[in-house]
């Protein structure tokens, strides 16, 4: 199944917060695809898609900070205008509904994928095999 | 199983009339032998012929740690030095240390409390029983020792310190019953994994546990590693040492050997006696003593008193857990609080041990509480609603159990303060000089 994985990050909302979760990554050498930043009063969670998406959650989870990994799809869609409507609409005609979503643009004005968190991956999976969508390939990422 | 039924089971009114007897005795003692004693009485403007019934108990005055530290070392003791036999004392972590006297038989009178101990969770003369508290100045190691002697135990002096040996020990000899600290206990356990031996397979079937505070959460955790019975004992230096109080098997509270001490629960604040189930500190008179008889003696411990028949027979008032110490309560909006109450409500929420940290504020006129809580690994949601909820449901628990509205801040894992042993736990920024 082509899944990819989301990397979740609790963090205070605070200056510095967000420079010192990318800190980590950039060392390591890791790339960010797509990221996503939802905060309330005082917190919040930052999302990250990259490359190398175990090692970078083994880095953090070892540098003491509150991660987990969640499973997403990314459907393919054109960079251009009507190219997110034409992916959405056909989430909604099957009843799927969107937990969380990034963008990863793969090449500018071509190809982005809508990275989406869905409650059941698997399942909506199944649901759209036959519709007529391309799948982010993990090993595209790498 | 009792050591002295005869005694242990006393009827409440026998109880009594003993107690008070030897109350007056013991007073008369404290004043003709004690200056420090004869001072304060003269000060309360009280006289030993006051105590004419048990409950004149309540007009003598307390005696604090710091009243015992100002008349270090022996300016306490009651008998002369020359009838001392032992001497032991408290660590004194936050000051002058605190010096205990002993006479031949106030050892006579600890041992028998302590038999009694062991006695409870079912240790005979067949056992062997494994002393890991510390012999020394400290008053486990002995305490224990004498208790298991009188019984005629085979006892392992083992002393705490030097894991490996002790796990052999535990193993090669057959060792079925264990005393020591309870976080000495687990870490006993982890060792034993180390070594490739399996604590269940150790013969121990009791231990004896305390000189501590420590959870219900521990217990589980100790009796499942090793297969055994984990029973809370409790007692201090400045009274006899371990052996005030043990819990029977029914593990429903200390009881407390009354015909040696007696118990009252005051409130920390106004001294002023509370009834049966409330909590507050538990103050301590020794009625047998005669190196240094101790009178109303401030523990710091909070507690509450349980009366009545237990169904192990013993007919001793219990004391329940200790449930922290009266350093860390703090007067939030005219109620008692304690650190453990927020613990106990965000380790039922969360479900692990928290890292938190209580910060009270007076912002206008109000107090104000906010409670600081690590996220967890096992709490984190990837979704800002779930963490929202949590939020949510940490403050309601909270209010529940204390009746004040808290504010919860969640906070990234390991930013609040660590510290070795004591955890600071309250920040107080209220200014109360105004």
């Amino acid at each position: 199944m082509n899944k990819v994985y989301m990397i979740s990050v609790f963090a205070e909302n605070k200056p510095g917060r967000l420079e010192r979760i990318t800190k980590v990554l950039t060392e390591a050498n890791i790339n960010i695809l797509a990221f996503s930043i939802t905060s309330t009063n005082g917190f919040g969670v930052i999302k990250f898609m990259v490359n190398k998406w175990k090692e970078a959650f083994d880095l953090l989870k070892e540098r003491g900070f509150t991660v987990s990994l969640n499973e997403a799809i990314g459907i393919e869609m054109k960079d251009q205008p009507g190219g997110l409507y034409e992916v959405v609409k056909i989430l909604s005609s099957k009843g799927i509904n969107i937990e969380s979503a990034s963008v990863y643009v793969a090449e500018t004005r071509k190809r982005a994928y809508l990275i989406v968190e869905i409650e059941d991956t698997a399942k909506a999976m199944d649901i759209l095999k036959g519709e007529n969508l391309k799948f982010l390939n993990p090993e595209e990422i790498k | 199983m009792y050591w002295n039924k005869e005694l242990e089971c006393i009827s409440e009114e026998q109880l009594k009339e003993l107690q008070f007897q030897r109350l007056k005795n013991t007073v008369k003692m404290a004043y003709e032998k004690v200056p420090y004693y004869r001072k304060k009485f003269d000060e309360a403007g009280i006289t030993p012929d006051d105590i004419k019934k048990l409950d004149d108990l309540r007009k003598i005055p307390f005696t604090s740690k710091a009243d015992l530290r100002e008349v270090y070392p022996f300016g306490m003791f009651a008998s002369p030095l020359s009838e001392i036999v032992e001497i032991h004392m408290s660590s004194g972590t936050t000051g002058k240390p605190v010096v205990a006297g002993y006479t031949l038989n106030d050892i006579e009178i600890w041992g028998e409390v302590m038999a009694r101990c062991l006695t409870m969770i079912g240790t005979t003369k067949n056992d062997i029983v494994q002393v890991a508290y510390g012999y020394g100045l400290f008053t486990g190691g002995f305490g224990v020792h004498y208790g298991a002697r009188k019984i005629g135990c085979m006892i392992v002096p083992a002393s705490a310190g030097n894991t490996r040996r002790q796990i052999e020990i535990m193993r090669d000899f057959g060792t079925t019953i264990l005393a020591c600290t309870p976080s000495y206990a687990l870490y006993m356990a982890e060792v034993a994994q180390e070594m490739g031996i399996e604590p269940t397979t150790l013969k121990l079937k009791a231990g004896c546990f305390g000189a501590e505070m420590w959870t219900e959460a521990m217990r589980t955790e100790i009796e499942k590693r090793f297969g055994l019975n984990a029973y809370n004992i409790y007692g201090l230096t400045e009274i006899i040492g371990p052996g005030v109080a043990h819990e029977c098997v029914e593990k429903k509270g200390f009881h407390v050997f009354e015909d040696h001490f007696i118990a009252e629960i005051i409130d920390p604040d106004t001294g002023d006696p509370l009834p049966e189930g409330k909590r507050g500190e538990l103050v301590l008179t020794t009625i047998t003593r005669e190196g240094m008889p101790m009178l109303r003696f401030r523990t710091r411990d909070i507690t509450s008193l349980i009366e009545g028949k237990c169904a192990c027979g013993r007919t001793f008032n219990r004391i329940e857990r200790i449930r922290g110490r009266t350093d860390d309560m703090i007067k939030v909006r005219g109620v008692m609080l304690f650190p453990y109450q927020i613990e106990q409500a965000i380790l039922e929420v969360q479900g692990v041990e928290p890292h938190y940290q209580i910060v009270i504020t007076r912002p206008q006129h109000l107090d104000e509480i906010e409670v600081m809580v690590e996220m967890s690994k096992e709490t984190f949601s990837d979704e800002v609603k779930h963490i929202e909820n949590l939020k949510k449901n940490l403050e309601r628990r909270i209010e529940d159990i204390i009746g004040i509205r808290v504010k919860v801040t969640l906070v990234e894992p390991k930013t609040l303060p660590r510290s070795e042993g004591k955890a600071k736990r309250i920040i107080d920024k209220r200014s109360l000089n105004e």
